[in-house]
């Protein structure tokens, strides 16, 4: 298992790789960290005949406050950053939540954020808490620049708005209102594994304690991150309680996610799960919501 | 097509090297069929098993997903660089042989490279830390529990050796 020939080119500078995406284009891959590329074309699945890689590209990397409570976050910052960094903890709790479900330390010190989510697995993690923190990407190329929503960045299995002379730069995620409480769950077969079902949420709620804000997104859901937004209404004005969390767990997991099913768990499997979990992250998320500024 | 090669320098193992290398060739096979170091082990070659676990600039990374081209520049290690020979084994190495830590010993490489920067993290880990940490690396024989009573005795012999140190 090795991959075919093809032209290796590193560019040295952001403006560089421009040049080479808008050269190559489709027959060119973009190498970030390589966690889910390199395995394709040692399968040959892949098989660019160029392959660009953004390694040697300073500045991509860094983790910056946005606005007054929001993060920049450059597409190549690895995934092992985003684990410990302080400042993603205080202002994206549910990414560092969510992060060390990424398969396993070796894949996170090379896996990166851009690169997981230009890959737009339905299984990954990443795609689901952009779309759950309503991310917006930054895609340059030398036409210039624009800034895509989570919510259409998402086109489908492994397919994502991005024009093939665009190099997704950044990811901007606002920081949920203050008493946003939040949570991941997934379930694997074993730790590392791809999860057989997983869920984000935020729950936010008002003075009187009514559920005013929820957001459910599911992944290994359908052909991508899958946002539940009948169940979040569901939740809206009410106080959320184990019941409304249930209700709302199996509304969703019965009518607004297509679980495929796979080797391991037959949809019905993929729907129980996806029902008990969101229980569960709801449930989680109110009670953060209820004691709010501690950040683990 | 021309076979194109890239000429690259990094440290192996704390030596200088260089060498010139066609761009799909794999980290993995460049360490095991151009520098002889054929102690990193090839299972997957897809990134799952974990025997090809190297450090990287210090940091464990699978070099079955690496291209030998993008280490130009950079620092690594491989379990040959542990220690010098066999009366002379590492701490960790030495914890694996008295604990019964590896039968076939095809993972064990892949296994050592993981846990070193673990245990410089992390020196007093708890079994369920240590399970936690080598998730990511499997072993058809041993069924685990030696290599973490392994893993656990090798961070009790080096934190009585960094004690005796001062």
């Amino acid at each position: 298992m090795k991959p075919p020939p093809f032209e290796y080119l590193a560019p040295e500078d952001f403006d560089a790789a421009l040049e080479a995406v808008a050269e190559h284009g489709a027959d060119a891959k973009l190498l970030a960290g390589g966690q889910s590329l390199v395995p394709a074309m040692n399968f040959r699945v892949t098989q660019p005949a160029v392959l660009i890689d953004l390694n040697r590209v300073p500045g991509l990397g860094d983790v910056r406050p946005d606005g007054s409570s929001g993060l920049l976050i450059g597409a190549m910052t690895r995934q092992r950053r985003l684990e410990f960094d302080s400042e993603v903890k205080r202002a994206a709790p549910l990414l560092a939540e969510a992060v060390p479900f990424i398969a396993h330390p070796q894949i996170r010190n090379r896996g990166t954020l851009g690169g997981s989510l230009a890959h737009a697995d339905p299984a990954a993690e990443l795609p689901v808490i952009a779309l759950a923190l309503e991310a917006r990407l930054h895609a340059v190329s030398k036409r210039g620049d624009r800034w895509i929503e989570a919510a259409d960045f998402f086109q489908g299995m492994f397919t994502t708005a991005l024009e093939p002379d665009e190099i997704l730069r950044d990811v901007a995620l606002p920081s949920p209102r203050n008493g946003t409480g939040w949570a991941f769950e997934e379930f694997a077969r074993r730790r590392g594994d791809y999860a057989l079902m997983g869920v984000a949420c935020l729950v936010h709620l008002d003075d009187a304690g009514q559920c005013d804000r929820a957001r459910l997104v599911f992944l290994n859901a359908g052909d991508g991150p899958v946002l539940a937004v009948e169940a979040a209404d569901m939740l809206q004005g009410r106080p959320l309680s184990a019941e409304s969390a249930r209700a709302a767990g199996r509304h969703a997991s019965e009518k607004e996610i297509q679980p495929l099913g796979n080797l391991h768990a037959r949809p019905e499997f993929q729907r129980h799960l996806a029902r008990v979990l969101a229980q569960r992250a709801l449930l989680t998320a109110a009670e953060r919501a209820r004691r709010p500024a501690k950040p683990s | 097509m021309p076979v194109e090669h890239r000429p690259i320098h990094l440290t192996v193992n704390g030596k200088a090297t260089q060498a010139s290398v066609e761009p799909r060739l794999l980290l993995s096979d460049f360490l095991r069929h151009d520098l002889d170091l054929t102690g990193t082990h090839v299972g997957c070659e897809h990134g799952v098993c974990g025997a090809c676990t190297i450090l990287f600039d210090g940091e464990p990374i699978r070099s079955c997903l690496m291209l030998a081209v993008q280490a130009d520049g950079h620092e690594i290690m491989t379990v040959e660089g542990l220690a010098a020979g066999p009366e002379h084994m590492h701490p960790l190495q030495e914890a694996f042989w008295k604990a019964h830590a590896l039968q076939c010993g095809f993972c064990t490489p892949g296994f050592l490279m993981t846990l070193i920067p673990f245990l410089n993290a992390n020196p007093d880990p708890s079994p369920m830390e240590v399970r936690e940490a080598l998730s990511g690396n499997l072993c058809r024989c041993t069924g685990y529990q030696h290599i973490v009573d392994a893993v656990v005795l090798a961070a009790a012999n080096l934190r009585e050796a960094r004690q005796a140190a001062g």
